[in-house]
């Protein structure tokens, strides 16, 4: 009986760190994906990594399901919990072990929140690099289990680009290390392989990350455009002159709209699209491609071109954005964020594409993307009190899903699939290739223990809330924003 | 390297038939790194020089896909006349590396430093498991977080737990001018102050490498030429040091590039260090007649050379992995999981493939 298993679980925290009360569940059981919800039978509060290590092994020899849990605000249902099985928790098990400023790296223990890195090592003049826009809050174990991505993953790369080593508990109770401090190894990539598992090998308990020196100069401009297309074509312009951005990304008229409405952004006026480039590095190589930059964009047909005089100029710039999502999502109370990835040359025909599609379906979708990356980020608006609100708005984010695998893109480009989009993997991957990755995972977790239900079709069906889609409920406190 | 016995495949379709032909076999490409594939004689080999041409190259999408057994200096032609580049510098290009080869040996220069390496780069493969299925893992696209990320797993892996059919690859817009500062470092002391401190200055360093023996660092600028000329000043200002002319930097990136420091015909073994380590390591190769050592990445990595018959000396105490000559594969420290194991069996369940550890 699981209800024994409970008990025999309390043996092995202190008083109070297994709950199993139903008040103290409910909060566990949803993550950034408010429509799916379940309750699990209790939720493990570890505080070292040992005690992480014997609960694993305890629900090994158990066969007890577990989801490991950072800050839950995975947007896919990553971190949604199993029926029947148990959380574990993670954001205690949140020490810095060091940061090395001569070899740049960071050791960090897996609850560890994303800013935190940057904020200890800013003294060195380093910083992780991987922004998820949730960075205040979401943790390093989140980042790795998701490979995250952020603003920035055109010139730096994703969550898997800056994870030199980890050590972790497998499925099966093992405890591997994988990699190492150097930004060099030797043999198969063990590191890079277990990122981006999405839960189902295991638990991270620590991660050793590489850090990058801050760069000296940043220049950023944001262009208004008349047309979805024209700043689309923009960043085709952008790319093709050979200058490498640290960041492109665009909002179309109603995200600008939102920011507007939400923290007075301060956009051109009557602008169907915003652009935003930033150049990054010593102010000397700046300071030339700045010049090509102002080129490339006054032949771009901007209505208006806007450089940041300064640090809050250009953190102004970046408010608009990153609150962008956060903004929209209260334009409408219910919406889903999509997270496909298209080839960047079709960025303008997927944009076309889905706005007729969205007009078909009669529902607003506001567009804010990683242009630089082909990365979308459509956010779909439906009215959850409409008896088929939700199942327009699902069906619209399936077609989304399936023109970007036509395209020869990806159903995901940082957000992973989870419960989400696990129905969607059998159209982006053949029987053999999902049958392969099953069978990595069952080389890691045999007895399907680690977050069953995520990644792969099959497994009980995820149940759905008759809540709302929506803001998560730490962007309705104000406390995050997402992109 | 191919002799008779070996087979010689030009699809993906022929590679998966072969893989499936013998019981024992590894696919190869051009030898270069011979070491790798010095495996027992009755595995039988596929050679994957044929498997050669690029499929795909869209410059506006910074990524191309190309055959596994295409070889290294074709793609970095094809890239550089549209003023693209593998950041990670592929290493023995002269000599023929194949782009497959260079995934499964995990190989990348001194370019590393700045943006990251080959594993940083690598977005999708398509690969033959040892049930012969053929398979794509990974994508096209530049960015990719959908499936476990076997395209990574597979650099370094040395073709033991799958044969690499066709490889995708992210690249990136080359700088348009290179400045090549070299350094004076009297002693190990000071080559590590350099690495260590100019790693987290503000200058970007795109590379920064040290030939020991002469006492010499060499630090590499990327950008506009105006800028670079001031970035050097300071960098000089800093530490003594001259610029090397074109040709110069050329010769010296091209030496690296293809290992012309090292012995011909002897051992060199990679190994991965921190910049912390430069110092007992450096001192560790000194035990040993006759070793060339260079030490790359701002510390990362070491490269020994010992001439022909030459054996390391023990006590190598980081990760090692012997690319030429007739020393153990794997000579440095090595960490060791059941999980290995069960990996390997899911991906070639038949061992068809030799084992990482012959
Ligand atoms: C407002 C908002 C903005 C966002 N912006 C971005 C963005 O810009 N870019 C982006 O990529 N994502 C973004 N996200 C998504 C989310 O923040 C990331 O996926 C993040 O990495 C999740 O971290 P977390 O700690 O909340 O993990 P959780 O949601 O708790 O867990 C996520 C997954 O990781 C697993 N997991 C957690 N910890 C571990 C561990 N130690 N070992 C193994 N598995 C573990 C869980 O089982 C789950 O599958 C955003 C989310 C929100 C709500």
């Amino acid at each position: 009986m699981k209800t024994d298993a409970i008990a025999r679980l309390m043996a092995l925290l202190p008083k109070g760190r297994i709950m199993s009360g139903p008040a103290h569940l409910a909060a566990y059981e949803s993550d950034g994906l408010t429509a799916f919800a379940a309750r699990p039978l209790a939720v493990a509060v570890p505080e070292t990594q040992d005690e992480v290590i014997q609960i694993v092994r305890f629900c090994y020899a158990e066969k007890l399901p577990f989801v490991a849990r950072g800050s839950g605000t995975s947007l896919s249902g990553g971190s949604l919990p199993v029926k029947e099985g148990i959380v574990i928790t993670l954001n205690r098990l949140n020490r810095i072990v060091r940061i090395d400023p001569a070899g740049r790296i960071a050791v960090v223990e897996a609850g560890v929140v994303n800013s935190h890195v940057t904020t200890a090592a800013q003294k060195y003049g380093l910083h992780f690099a991987p922004d998820p826009s949730s960075q205040s809050i979401c943790t390093i174990g989140g980042n790795v289990a998701f490979n995250s991505g952020g603003a920035h993953c055109l010139k730096y790369g994703m969550t898997s680009n800056h994870v030199l080593g980890l050590k972790a508990v497998l499925a099966t109770g093992e405890v591997v290390e994988f990699g190492g401090p150097s930004r060099e190894q030797v043999g198969p990539d063990w590191t890079g392989l277990f990122v981006g598992n999405e839960g189902l090998f295991g638990i991270a308990l620590e991660v050793t990350l590489q850090l990058l020196p801050r760069a000296e100069t940043f220049h950023t401009v944001l262009a208004g455009y008349d047309s979805l297309e024209k700043a689309g074509d923009a960043v085709s312009a952008v790319i093709a002159s050979g200058l490498l951005p640290g960041a492109l990304e665009i909002m179309d008229a109603l995200a600008l709209e939102a920011a507007v409405a939400a923290v007075h952004a301060d956009y051109p006026p009557n602008a169907a699209a915003v652009l935003i480039v930033e150049l990054e590095g010593p102010r000397e190589v700046v300071a030339w491609d700045r010049v090509r930059l102002q080129e490339i964009l006054a032949e771009s047909g901007a209505m208006e071109v806007r450089v940041a005089k300064d640090a809050a100029e250009r953190l102004a710039i970046w408010k608009g954005r990153k609150s962008a999502f956060s903004a929209v999502g209260r334009l409408s109370p219910d919406f889903i964020v999509q997270d496909g990835v298209v080839p960047r040359r079709k960025l303008g025909e997927a944009l076309k594409r889905i706005g007729e599609m969205a007009s078909e379906a009669r529902l607003r979708v506001a567009n804010v993307f990683h242009a630089g990356d082909g990365n979308l980020h459509p956010l779909i608006m439906y009215n959850g009190k409409e008896a088929d609100g939700l199942a327009r708005a699902e069906a619209l984010a399936g077609k989304i899903l399936r023109m970007c695998i036509v395209m020869g893109g990806s159903i995901t480009g940082e957000h992973g699939v989870g419960v989400e989009k696990r129905d969607y993997m059998p159209e982006m991957f053949t029987t053999n290739e999902l049958d392969c990755m099953k069978r990595l995972r069952a080389a890691f977790d045999p007895l399907e223990i680690a977050n069953p239900g995520k990644m792969f079709p099959e497994g009980a069906p995820a149940v759905m809330t008759t809540a709302q889609h929506g803001l998560h409920p730490l962007e309705k406190a104000g406390v995050i924003t997402r992109e | 390297m191919n002799t008779d016995k070996d087979m010689v495949v030009t699809t993906p379709e022929e590679l998966a038939e072969a893989v499936q032909s013998a019981p024992r076999v590894l696919a190869v490409g051009a030898g270069t790194k011979p070491r790798l594939s010095a495996v027992a004689s009755d595995v039988v080999k596929i050679s994957t020089v044929k498997l050669s041409g690029i499929v795909e190259y869209e410059p506006s999408e910074f990524t191309f896909t190309a055959l596994a057994g295409t070889p290294v200096k074709d793609i970095a032609a094809a890239l550089a006349e549209r003023g693209q580049y593998l950041p990670f510098d592929p290493l023995l290009v002269d000599a023929g590396a194949t782009i497959g080869g260079t995934v499964a040996a995990g190989l990348g220069g001194p370019g590393r430093f700045r943006f990251g390496g080959l594993r940083d780069f690598i977005v999708g493969v398509r690969f033959v498991d040892g049930g012969g299925r053929l398979m794509r893992m990974g994508g096209k696209v530049v960015k990719n977080a959908a499936g476990f990320d076997l395209p990574k797993f597979f650099v370094g892996s040395l073709g033991r737990f799958g044969a690499l059919a066709e490889v995708t690859f992210k690249v990136f817009p080359r700088a348009v001018t290179t400045r090549t500062l070299r350094l004076g470092a009297v002693d190990t002391a000071a080559m590590t102050t350099i690495f260590t401190e100019a790693a987290g200055q503000r200058w970007e360093l795109d590379a920064l490498e040290a030939w020991p023996a002469e006492g010499v660092v060499y630090a590499r600028l990327a950008g506009p030429a105006a800028a670079l000329d001031v970035l050097a000043a300071e960098i000089f200002s800093r530490w003594p040091g001259a610029a090397l002319t074109d040709d110069e930097a050329s010769r010296c990136w091209n030496g690296v590039r293809e290992f012309a420091w090292a012995h011909d015909g002897g051992e060199l073994v990679k190994v991965a260090l921190v910049p912390g380590a430069v110092a007992g390591f450096l001192s560790w190769t000194q035990t040993m007649a006759g070793a060339r050592t260079w030490v790359g990445l701002g510390g990362n990595v070491g490269f020994i050379s010992l001439p022909r018959g030459g054996t390391l000396a023990d006590g190598l105490a980081w990760p090692a992995m012997t690319l030429r000559g007739g020393g153990a594969l794997w000579p440095g420290k090595r960490a060791d999981a059941k999980v290995y194991r069960a990996v390997k069996a899911a991906l070639d369940p038949q061992g068809r493939f030799p084992s990482i550890e012959d």
